[in-house]
């Protein structure tokens, strides 16, 4: 028999398109994740709002006198707005309507901030202190001895969506291939359709082939809107080597596959396989930073989320996609995630049984 | 040439013999049938012929090849309708035969036809889920036969289906059968059995009762035949062979072992018009032979 494409496009298409007929599966794949990156852009892009609202009372020579370069970088950090009232002006203060009142009593200049924002408040007095040292030194003459320059370390362009995007399409990745390969092949054992197929001369090869293709398809299907949504809508900013993420993420993307065909193998019911690599892909996502960064997590979680397969997926994604690292960084997680693969699909084939009973 | 060799075939479910030392031979071009109350082992048995199953002990020999592990060179060449019908989820009836068309490199247009000939032309469309029984097994039905195999297993295939499409499905099952196709079904209608086939196993507890024509295990039977002729007992009195003779409702009864004389003697009584003749039939060969219990 010669091996021809048709076996492998006839069953891919009739997978996608079951796959596609059945609206929960889309709605788990693509929209609910979505939802996330919607929600979360939402919530962090508010917080990137980074200029502090000041409401100058009266007259502050400070402020009004402060050479152009200055007053450039005093207009990134606050929007000044002007006000004769003290009491108007502390009310939005303690309402929140405003980050920080100022006036001037003689040479001092007063603020008054909230301390309800802690962040706000520290960023508002850290700034104003330095805004005066800065004119105090200006005014003696002196040039400074020591200077201070900050620089984040990230990317100019990094913001929190940067960081939930790549988790949050892992987690997605995750979620459809486990749930794909989990429920296909129990959907298939328990409608006998993989008896049928044992009937027809087409190579399991060609079968594992077909559905592995069409899970892949649905990935980058889901990366490319993940990523298209966060440039087009949330000012997602993409590092130079982030093509990387491709190869990672269907090397990911084989590795939850062989988890859900684990989970397959082993439950008796679509259900039970459903539901259980949903137990087992949910906690995963959020000890593998999926939902929140890591970085606050006590060391024993950290730790722990390294036997994670999801931890490195997103670690890799992050640092090609946002990190602006080189494309070997991908490299390590890759080894990985192909290592884990390997493992539970050798465990996956051993627990596999052609029948449900 | 013998399609199909069946030699002592045993098959155990932890305490239960599905099968239990079977053999038979069904050669080129037989229409076979296989009967047996349910759990006889009918599917177990047509399972392991067809290479789905392994055997624990004895030998099966299709078209000259082993069934068992999966021989790839045999596939193309049989059909196979399982009990349970087997489909891809969400897809419809026109996309199912085409999938399966197109694991045998059959042309979508074959595919077509077939679905015309099941008479699925209207349901074309109707995703598998909403198919009602007897279309969902038309369905199945047609997908074992879209690649034109050589020997078609179908089990159960008229399970469900309304009489038009049962005996549409006679009809196409014969035609596949006179152009030479090697048919094997299990069926529980004991007239299918007796119309279609061309032999009928008897199976029961695993084990192979009676194998012969339709005609010969009836006439093994050697059940008396009943003739009923209208009109009352006058006259009737002379005709001879009689083992009974009885007034009814519906006129007069006579049982005999020899139907052939006492026709005769009713011919010469002018007794023959809207006479009935029933002789044994399958369905007692069969109650004969497995007895009345309920089965498990
Ligand atoms: N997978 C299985 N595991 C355990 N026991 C089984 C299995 N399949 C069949 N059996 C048992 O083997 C026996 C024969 O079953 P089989 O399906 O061959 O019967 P059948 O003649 O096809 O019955 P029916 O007319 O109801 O289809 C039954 O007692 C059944 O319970
Ligand atoms: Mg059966």
């Amino acid at each position: 028999m010669t091996p021809s494409l048709g076996p492998f496009v006839s069953l891919s298409s009739a997978i996608l398109k079951g796959f596609l007929r059945d609206k929960a599966s889309v709605f788990f794949a693509l929209v609910f994740p979505l939802m996330f990156l919607v929600l979360f852009g939402g919530i962090f892009g508010d917080q990137e709002q980074s200029r502090l609202d000041m409401v100058q009372v009266g007259a502050v020579p400070l402020l009004d006198d402060m050479p152009e370069q200055a007053r450039a970088a005093f207009d990134a950090t606050f929007a000044v707005e002007t006000s004769d009232d003290l009491d108007a002006a502390i009310g939005e203060v303690r309402t929140g309507d405003a980050d920080v009142a100022v006036q001037m009593q003689g040479d001092e200049l007063v603020a008054h901030y909230t301390r309800t924002d802690q962040v706000g408040s520290a960023i508002v007095q850290g700034s104003l202190r330095a805004f005066v040292d800065g004119t105090n030194v200006a005014l003696s003459g002196q040039p400074p001895t020591y200077s201070l320059r900050t620089e984040a370390v990230e990317d100019d362009s990094l913001k929190a969506i940067a960081y939930v995007t790549p988790g949050l399409l892992g987690w997605a990745v995750a979620m459809s291939a486990a749930f794909g390969a989990a429920a296909t092949l129990n959907g298939w054992r328990q409608s006998r359709l993989l008896r049928r197929l044992q009937l027809a001369p087409v190579s399991t090869r060609t079968l594992v082939s077909a559905r592995v293709a069409v899970t892949l398809g649905i990935a980058l299907v889901q990366m490319a809107v993940f990523l298209g949504l966060g440039v087009a809508f949330f000012d997602l900013v993409l590092t130079g080597a982030w093509p990387a993420a491709i190869p990672l993420l269907v090397v990911g993307t084989l590795c939850f596959m062989a988890i859900g065909l684990l989970a397959g193998a082993v439950a008796k019911t679509t259900e039970g396989a459903v539901n259980m690599a949903n137990f087992i892909v949910l906690p995963m996502a959020f000890l593998s930073g999926s939902f929140f960064p890591l970085e606050g997590a006590p060391d024993w979680l950290q730790g722990l989320s390294q036997v994670l397969p999801l931890r490195h997926l997103n670690d890799g994604m992050l640092d090609v996609m946002v990190r602006d690292q080189p494309w070997t960084a991908a490299l390590v997680p890759m080894a990985i995630l192909a290592a884990f693969a390997v493992v539970v699909t050798l465990l996956a084939a051993r627990l596999f049984r052609w029948e449900s009973t | 040439m013998a399609a199909i060799e069946v030699r002592d075939l045993s098959k155990s479910y932890g305490d239960v013999r599905a099968v239990d030392g079977v053999s038979f031979e069904v050669p080129d071009g037989e229409f076979f049938g296989i009967i047996g109350p349910n759990g006889a082992g009918k599917t177990t048995t047509l399972e392991i012929i067809e290479g789905l199953r392994r055997p624990d002990s004895g030998d099966v020999v299709l078209l000259g090849e082993r069934p068992w592990p999966r021989n790839p060179r045999l596939l193309p060449r049989i059909g196979v309708q399982l009990q349970a019908s087997s489909f891809f989820e969400r897809l419809t009836a026109r996309e199912q035969i085409h999938t399966f068309a197109s694991l045998y490199a059959v042309p979508g247009a074959t595919a077509d036809e077939w679905l015309e000939r099941v008479g699925l032309v209207d349901k074309a469309d109707t995703r598998v889920e909403d198919l009602s029984g007897g279309q969902n097994k038309r369905l199945s039905i047609a997908c074992a036969l879209v690649h034109d195999p050589e020997v078609v297993f179908l089990d159960e295939p008229t399970a469900a289906l309304d009489p038009q499409a049962r005996r549409n499905l006679w009809d196409l099952l014969s035609g596949l059968n006179e152009s030479g196709r090697t048919v094997v079904l299990t069926t529980h209608y004991m007239d299918e059995a007796e119309v279609l086939c061309d032999r009928v196993a008897i199976l029961d507890h695993g084990r192979l009762l009676e194998l012969d024509s339709p005609r010969a295990l009836i006439r093994g039977l050697e059940r008396p035949t009943r003739i009923t002729v209208p009109g009352d007992l006058a006259g009737l009195d002379g005709v001879p062979d009689l083992e009974h003779l009885e007034q009814t409702p519906d006129g007069v009864e006579l049982t005999t072992a020899r139907p052939a004389a006492v026709l005769d003697a009713l011919a010469r009584l002018d007794r023959l018009h809207g006479i009935a003749v029933a002789g044994g039939t399958l369905e007692d060969v069969f109650l004969e032979v497995t007895g009345r219990e309920y089965r498990a």
